[in-house]
């Protein structure tokens, strides 16, 4: 019987710094599958966030740059103008990405820079330890917000997707989740399109995994798992919100 | 080469496509426009980048990101677009990585003015950003300084793998002069391949390349900060410019002065000889690092009673001039901030009024 | 010996391009050269100048309080400037626009009609080179011969306007030997 699973090549041996239960790691392993069955990891640079995976060039093994918190769709840009040939992505939470980086990803999905993004969205802000995120439901808590999200003071989450999926610029913008193995799945398959799309210098690409963060909210990650599906995914709709053709 | 007419912005973009940089990412703001103007319709002859980003945020990492990469990239923007800069710049720095700004300095502080100052001498010599670091900065007193400069600096961005930066100002950037091209220089920066995110299928090493800041374990950082405080002691070895302008004479007073304001100095004190009074000019052309031996034996000759650090800035350089003087004598200050250039004639009075 | 001509007048009068033609013919000719524009709001529409700085060393101070020359292109720019003018220089009115004089004894006037000139050598759109070849004849800074050349090189993209623009320039250096 032949060897039936093996770790992708370009995933590290590094053991992550991820809390239990985190979709982190799932979500490192399917961006890994998709370079791997590309074959674009010795042309592939990835860009780190500020956030939980500041550290995620440690779990890789291709180029990687690290960004200032929100700047990596700017990096990104700066190294695909200049260097069309080589593979970008940016990697991003939902505090970097949709708060400090709103500016700098819609002008990069704007301009159709050919990029992938891949968005974590768990609404919360992880890696400072559970403040409120622009993507934080109506009345959920978070240390800033204790009582529960105020959509009076802070208005509505922002649906990240639909957002870019409304510029006019062509793009691939879908939004996934990794909560259920078949979601999982799809995930994988939407990220591999995400990457294929930038090989063939088609589109800016743009891939919204709903994740979960059992420290953060406090739950087992189980229960996480079940809180997300009960609650963000009615309001974080899945499925592609545009693609280029 | 024969010489060309050109405005400072318009020869700076020049210039860096001339020093092999085929790569240009701007955001616009007066007074240098003219070199992304410029530059959009020059790179494209070159098979070169153009970009106008959302922001000079933005544009500070897409510097980076290039810079990273490995390409020859540069720059341009004025005071207030440096200011959001620097928070890439800082990153830059410490990532390592070359990269060229330019910054055609104009009055501050906040939105300020649109004409020439010299306000920005702290944030170009001392940081600007956060932590622990310097770029490497020339101050051209023209256009033709303004090109050689800016060539010059990606060479020294590359020997030392950091951001330099032309501190120019206004005037120079707006200013028509005749220039004579330098050389062109060699085009591939030539140790990219051990540093730099350029894929690793285009190099030998099948290592993978970190661009990066983050040093979480103290012992680490800390090292990570001495090897740039390494650098920084090189460049104040290797890399001091300065020019002393009527020296040998037995001048009683040493203005010490840089960019557009030592070009009226200088008219001051070709003036003041015409009187008989001698006056003599130390003027820094790299500011970072700073000709701290040669502000201190000029200041120190024995004819000399007394030094005066002219700038357009209510009295930024005078600190590092006091600094290096180490006391021997006394150091005065005169400076306008406002837009206007003080002319050699208020010059001339205030030299005759420390005599 | 330094020369500083002020060239100032409306936005859209051609003032920086008379000095550029100008500085560019005097750097043809050997000498150092500056040309420091006004930059800023009055780029839109209001009063805009211009200095050159015409030199056989190397140019210090390229900021002139008091310049050998000024070429007024249009009233506010005469009343502002006349009376910065060094003794013995000349100040150009362009008389098209400006009805009044410098009230100045010690300077050389140089008055010019350079739209009905202009507009009697094909149209009012090379009245900026009527003033400039005026000027140049009255202050005799470069070769006239240059200065054509350097207006062809400027116009070579528009080679259809050059004739209109030597034959203004041709007027306005008989205007200036003849008066």
């Amino acid at each position: 019987m032949g060897k039936t699973f093996s770790k992708p090549a370009v995933l590290s041996h590094t053991m992550t710094h991820y809390c239990p239960g985190c979709t982190h790691g799932i979500v490192h392993r399917l961006v890994a599958e998709a370079i791997d069955e590309l074959g674009i990891m010795d042309r592939t640079v990835g860009i780190a966030p500020v956030g939980c995976a500041v550290l995620a060039y440690n779990y890789f093994n291709c180029d990687f740059q690290e960004a200032a918190h929100g700047r990596a769709p700017a990096m990104a840009t700066g190294i695909k103008r200049v260097r069309p040939d080589l593979i970008v992505f940016t990697y991003q939470g939902d505090g970097d990405l949709a708060s400090i980086g709103m500016g700098e990803i819609i002008h990069a999905a704007n301009r159709g820079e050919k990029f992938t993004t891949i968005f974590i969205n768990n609404a919360i802000y992880g890696m400072t330890g559970g403040q409120m995120a622009p993507t934080t439901l109506p009345g959920q808590r978070a240390t800033t917000a204790p009582t529960g999200r105020n959509t009076d003071q802070t208005g509505m989450p922002i649906k990240m997707a639909n957002l870019l999926g409304g510029l006019v610029t062509p793009a691939y913008v879908t939004r996934q989740a990794v909560l259920k193995p078949q979601q999982i799945n799809k995930t994988k398959k939407a990220i591999k399109q995400a990457f294929q799309y930038q090989v063939e210098n088609k589109c800016f690409s743009f891939v919204e995994v709903i994740s979960t963060c059992p420290t953060n909210w406090g739950l087992t990650p189980l229960a996480s798992l079940k809180w997300a599906e009960e609650n963000l995914l009615p309001y974080y709709e899945l499925g592609d919100v545009k693609t280029p053709e | 080469m024969a010489k060309v007419l050109m405005k400072g912005n318009e020869a700076i973009g020049e210039a860096a496509i001339r020093a092999g940089c085929k790569n240009y990412f701007a955001y616009p703001i007066t007074p240098q426009s003219e070199v992304a103007e410029y530059l959009v319709k020059r790179l494209p002859e070159v098979d070169g980048v153009f970009l106008q980003g959302e922001s000079e945020v933005a544009v500070g990492y897409m510097i980076f990101g290039a810079a990273g990469a490995g390409e020859r990239v540069m720059t341009t923007s004025s005071s207030p677009g440096i200011s959001l800069m620097s928070e890439a710049i800082s990153y830059i720095a410490a990532a390592q990585c070359p990269a060229v700004f330019v910054n055609i300095v104009r009055c501050g502080p906040g939105l300020g003015g649109i004409l020439p100052a010299q306000g920005d001498y702290f944030q170009a010599t001392k940081g600007g950003g956060h932590g622990d670091y310097h770029l490497l900065v020339l101050a051209p007193d023209g256009v033709q300084e303004a090109v050689e400069m800016t060539m010059q600096a990606f060479t020294l961005a590359e020997k030392y793998r950091g951001p330099v930066m032309i501190l120019g100002d206004g005037l120079i950037g707006q200013m028509m002069e005749p220039v004579e091209f330098p050389e062109d220089l060699a085009t591939a920066p030539s140790n990219k391949d051990d540093w730099a995110t350029n894929g690793m299928s285009t190099r030998k090493s099948k290592k993978r390349n970190l661009v990066k800041s983050l040093y979480l374990d103290p012992t680490e950082l800390n090292a990570h900060n001495l090897n740039l405080k390494a650098k920084y002691d090189q460049m104040k070895r290797e890399e001091i410019q300065f020019e002393a302008y009527n020296a040998d004479a037995d001048y009683k007073v040493l203005i010490t002065s840089y960019g557009t304001m030592s070009r009226v100095c200088r008219t001051a004190i070709d003036l003041l000889k015409e009187e008989g009074i001698e006056v003599a000019m130390l003027r820094p052309k790299t500011l970072f690092p700073f000709p701290e031996k040669a502000v201190f034996e000029a200041a120190t000759k024995k004819s000399c009673k007394s030094v005066i650090s002219i700038e357009m800035s209510m009295g930024q350089m005078v600190e590092d001039v006091e600094r290096c003087v180490k006391g021997q004598r006394p150091v005065e200050f005169y400076g306008e901030c406002g837009g206007d250039i003080p002319s050699p004639e208020k010059i001339i009075d205030i030299i005759k009024a420390m005599i | 010996m330094q020369t500083e001509i002020k060239f100032a007048g409306f936005g859209g009068q051609g003032i920086l391009l008379s000095a550029k033609l100008l500085a560019y013919a005097a750097m043809k000719q050997g000498s150092f050269v500056a040309w420091v524009p006004s930059y800023g709001p009055e780029m839109r529409g209001g009063t805009a100048y211009c200095t050159v700085v015409i030199s056989d060393k190397l140019i210090g101070s390229p900021i002139i309080k008091n310049p050998t020359h000024l070429v007024a292109m249009n009233r506010p720019s005469l009343e502002k400037f006349s009376d910065t003018v060094k003794p013995g220089g000349i100040v150009f009115i362009n008389s098209s626009l400006i009805p009044v004089r410098s009230n100045r004894k010690d300077i050389i006037e140089l008055v010019v009609p350079i739209n009905e000139i202009a507009a009697a050598a094909g149209s009012v759109r090379a009245a900026n080179i009527v003033a400039l070849a005026a000027f140049n004849a009255k202050a005799k800074l470069v070769d006239p011969d240059l200065l054509k050349d350097c207006i062809k090189e400027e116009f070579s993209a528009k080679a259809k306007i050059i004739p209109l623009n030597m034959k203004a320039f041709d007027e306005g250096v008989n205007f200036a030997d003849n008066n």
